[in-house]
């Protein structure tokens, strides 16, 4: 789950790292009120889930409140990689002098988080791994010992910190690395974290991914979830319990196992070409019973893109024959004239494709292959366009 | 022979009363593992499916001699359960709970290291190593004896690509599911080498997905030390860059983890990459 930028900086903030004291405004005359409250020259900046915020025209400089207002105005409603801005930060612009990157991330290679500091803050961290690898340091980090002193120095001393900073950085470094802790983040990243024109180290920017799967344990965090940056459908889904993920493509995938979908997903792009491709991940997990095959199918039916749709179910512990029913159950709820093709695999296979058969439904194909359910997925979705 | 699990498996299920354990515990059996009996905190005393219910992990290893435990509570109490296997000497750990926070494997990962303990998992549905015993959530009809190892990532898709070697009558000494997650506590490399070494095993297939290196680690481990054939099916080509798909562990991040580079790899130590996980079975011939 992502944090915004105001979210995640309020974080910080409550840890003790010092960050710029704006608010965040909804509409352009909230702006201006807030520009006015803080005096002097503001940065509008809008608060959506993507990168390359500056570069879309997303954060704009205004010198009065009145600029603020028409930025904010300009900014609010504006598409930024599909998404639509409906929150704007205001906070007090600051003179920069120098910008650092601070971030943790977990390598999961390592079993370990790390710590990256960068002299060359202000881009992404990716961007700089790519063309100044050398100027990212690094410090691995043991949870069961925490971020130790010498660890913040070494960062201090590779990015060349002037040392009147050092007392200040090492206890920023310790505050994020306990937000990080503290938060199950996945990321927890400044950048910039800035030297101000009164010398003063400065988190600017902020960005904080944290890990779902502990979310359980912070309730609080869990109610930040914007909702509104992602697809109606996904957010149908996870209230259902269902792993889904809205993709481009025509043919919606329905599996069991989330390696198995990925599979599918790869086999209708295999056969389907540059014409006609996955709609969808979706996982639905063990047994495959008529209520939760029904709301997937809801779900996936719910993109007008949807051409065809491939059931591909391999019955292990839950027999193919009552997957069948289970299916022909949700089809009975739900009626479509969506072509579907049908193929289970495992246990009772067989007995389920007869029954599938035996219903005698105008759209439904059934499949014995994996290979063979692709091709008639990709077939049935070119015809229906 | 084959690896981690056989008929010298004396297993105890933590949350053999639970629903899940309720569920898989009765199948275990009837496939013939050795389940000496169950732990459920409370329940001490009590039986379940003709075994015996412990307080305690130390309690069922001191009164049964289980070398194994597997693991089927709710993610808060399986980081607990991991570490009370490991403190209570078990040298095979594996965990079929799913949703375990980063942080807390990143713990256990490192906790294990000063332990004799193996920990398979999480997220991972167990082991099967045909005809002499099913630890984890395999359907153990799909498996026949044989001389092909598997290993994988993913729970349904190793069933196929099983299902299929069966189908072409093609046996497994052993089918190691490793789990999805980040970070795990057996890689691919660590199964590799026990396939390496183990005299029955005579093919091996790989099965991965896009997210982190573990694979390319493989690739490189089979270039520089097996001798035997190794086929492999890589999933999630399709998949966008920087989104999640299912699995905890299955996202491309900073370009990186990518199905196209984990191909490359394994191809290029002279490893038969499938387009398609039917082809497995052609692969192998």
């Amino acid at each position: 789950m992502n944090l915004h930028e105001y979210q995640s900086k309020n974080r910080f903030a409550e840890y003790g790292i010092p960050i710029p004291h704006g608010k965040v405004a909804t509409t352009p005359q909230e702006a201006y009120e807030i520009a006015r409250e803080l005096e002097g020259p503001v940065v509008v900046k809008s608060q959506v889930l993507v990168g390359g915020r500056g570069k879309a025209g997303g954060i704009k400089l205004a010198s009065t409140p009145a600029e603020a207002e028409q930025r904010a105005n300009e900014i609010l409603g504006m598409k930024i990689k599909g998404l639509t801005v409906q929150k704007v930060l205001i906070d007090p612009a600051s003179k920069i002098q120098t910008e650092i990157y601070l971030g943790i991330t977990n390598d999961r290679a390592a079993g370990k988080p790390v710590f990256m500091a960068s002299s060359e803050g202000g881009v992404e961290i990716e961007q700089i791994a790519r063309e100044k690898p050398e100027a990212i340091i690094r410090q691995h980090i043991d949870l069961f010992l925490g971020l130790r002193d010498y660890q913040a120095r070494n960062l201090a001393s590779g990015i060349n910190l002037p040392r009147e900073h050092w007392k200040a950085f090492i206890k920023i470094a310790n505050a994020l690395f306990r937000c990080f802790v503290e938060s199950d983040a996945t990321l927890a990243e400044i950048n910039p974290l800035v030297i101000t024109g009164d010398n003063q180290l400065l988190a600017l920017d902020g960005k904080m991914i944290l890990d779902d799967n502990g979310l359980y344990r912070h309730k609080d965090l869990a109610e930040m979830r914007d909702t509104s940056a992602e697809p109606e459908a996904e957010t149908q889904a996870r209230a259902a319990g269902i792993s889904y993920v809205k993709l481009d493509g025509q043919i919606g995938c329905m599996v069991n196992g989330a390696g198995l979908a990925m599979t599918t997903m790869d086999m209708t792009k295999l056969y389907g070409g540059d014409q006609v491709g996955p709609a969808n991940f979706l996982d639905i997990g063990g047994g495959a019973q008529a209520d939760k095959v029904a709301a997937a199918l809801r779900i996936i039916l719910s993109d007008p893109n949807v051409k065809s749709v491939l059931f591909n179910i391999f019955g292990g512990i839950t027999r193919g024959d009552e997957v069948a029913r289970g299916i022909l159950q949700a089809l009975n709820e739900i009626k479509t004239n969506v072509p579907m093709v049908i193929r289970l695999n495992g246990t009772n296979a067989e007995e389920g494709r007869r029954i599938i058969d035996e219903a005698h439904l105008p759209n439904i194909i059934s499949a014995a292959t994996l290979t063979e359910a692709a091709q008639k997925a990709v077939e049935a979705a070119k015809g229906a366009i | 022979m084959s690896i981690l699990v056989d008929k010298n498996t004396r297993l105890v299920v933590q949350g053999i009363t639970g629903r899940e354990g309720g569920f898989h515990t009765p199948q275990m059996i009837e496939y013939g593992t050795n389940v000496v009996g169950g732990v459920t905190p409370g329940k001490g005393g009590q039986w379940a499916f003709g075994k015996p219910v412990f307080e305690t992990v130390k309690e069922a290893v001191d009164a049964t001699g289980a070398n194994t435990s597997i693991i089927y509570v709710p993610a808060a109490f399986a980081i607990d359960a991991m570490y009370e296997s490991i403190d209570a000497g078990i040298e095979l750990i594996v965990c079929i709970s799913e949703n375990i926070p980063i942080l807390e494997m990143m713990k256990i990962y490192e906790y294990i290291k000063t332990s004799k303990s193996r920990l398979i998992g999480p997220n991972c549905p167990g082991l099967l190593t045909p005809g002499q015993a099913k630890v984890g959530i395999m359907p153990g009809y799909i498996a026949t004896p044989g001389n092909v190892g598997v290993v994988s990532k993913s729970g349904t898709l190793t069933y196929e690509v099983v299902y299929a070697l069966t189908q072409a009558g093609l046996g497994q000494t052993t089918c190691v599911g490793i789990g999805g997650d980040p970070v795990i506590g057996t890689s691919f490399v660590d199964v590799l080498q026990m396939f390496e070494d183990d005299p029955e095993t005579e093919k091996v297939v790989l099965i991965g997905e896009i997210g982190g290196r573990a694979e390319i680690e493989a690739a490189e481990f089979i270039k520089a030390h097996m001798t035997k054939p190794v086929a492999a099916f890589i999933a999630g080509k399709s998949a966008p860059k920087g989104t999640r798909m299912g699995h905890a562990g299955a996202i491309v991040e900073g370009g990186e983890g990518t199905a196209e580079e984990k191909i490359a790899a394994l191809q290029a130590a002279y490893v038969r990459v499938a387009e398609n996980p039917e082809q497995i079975p052609d692969l192998l011939r």
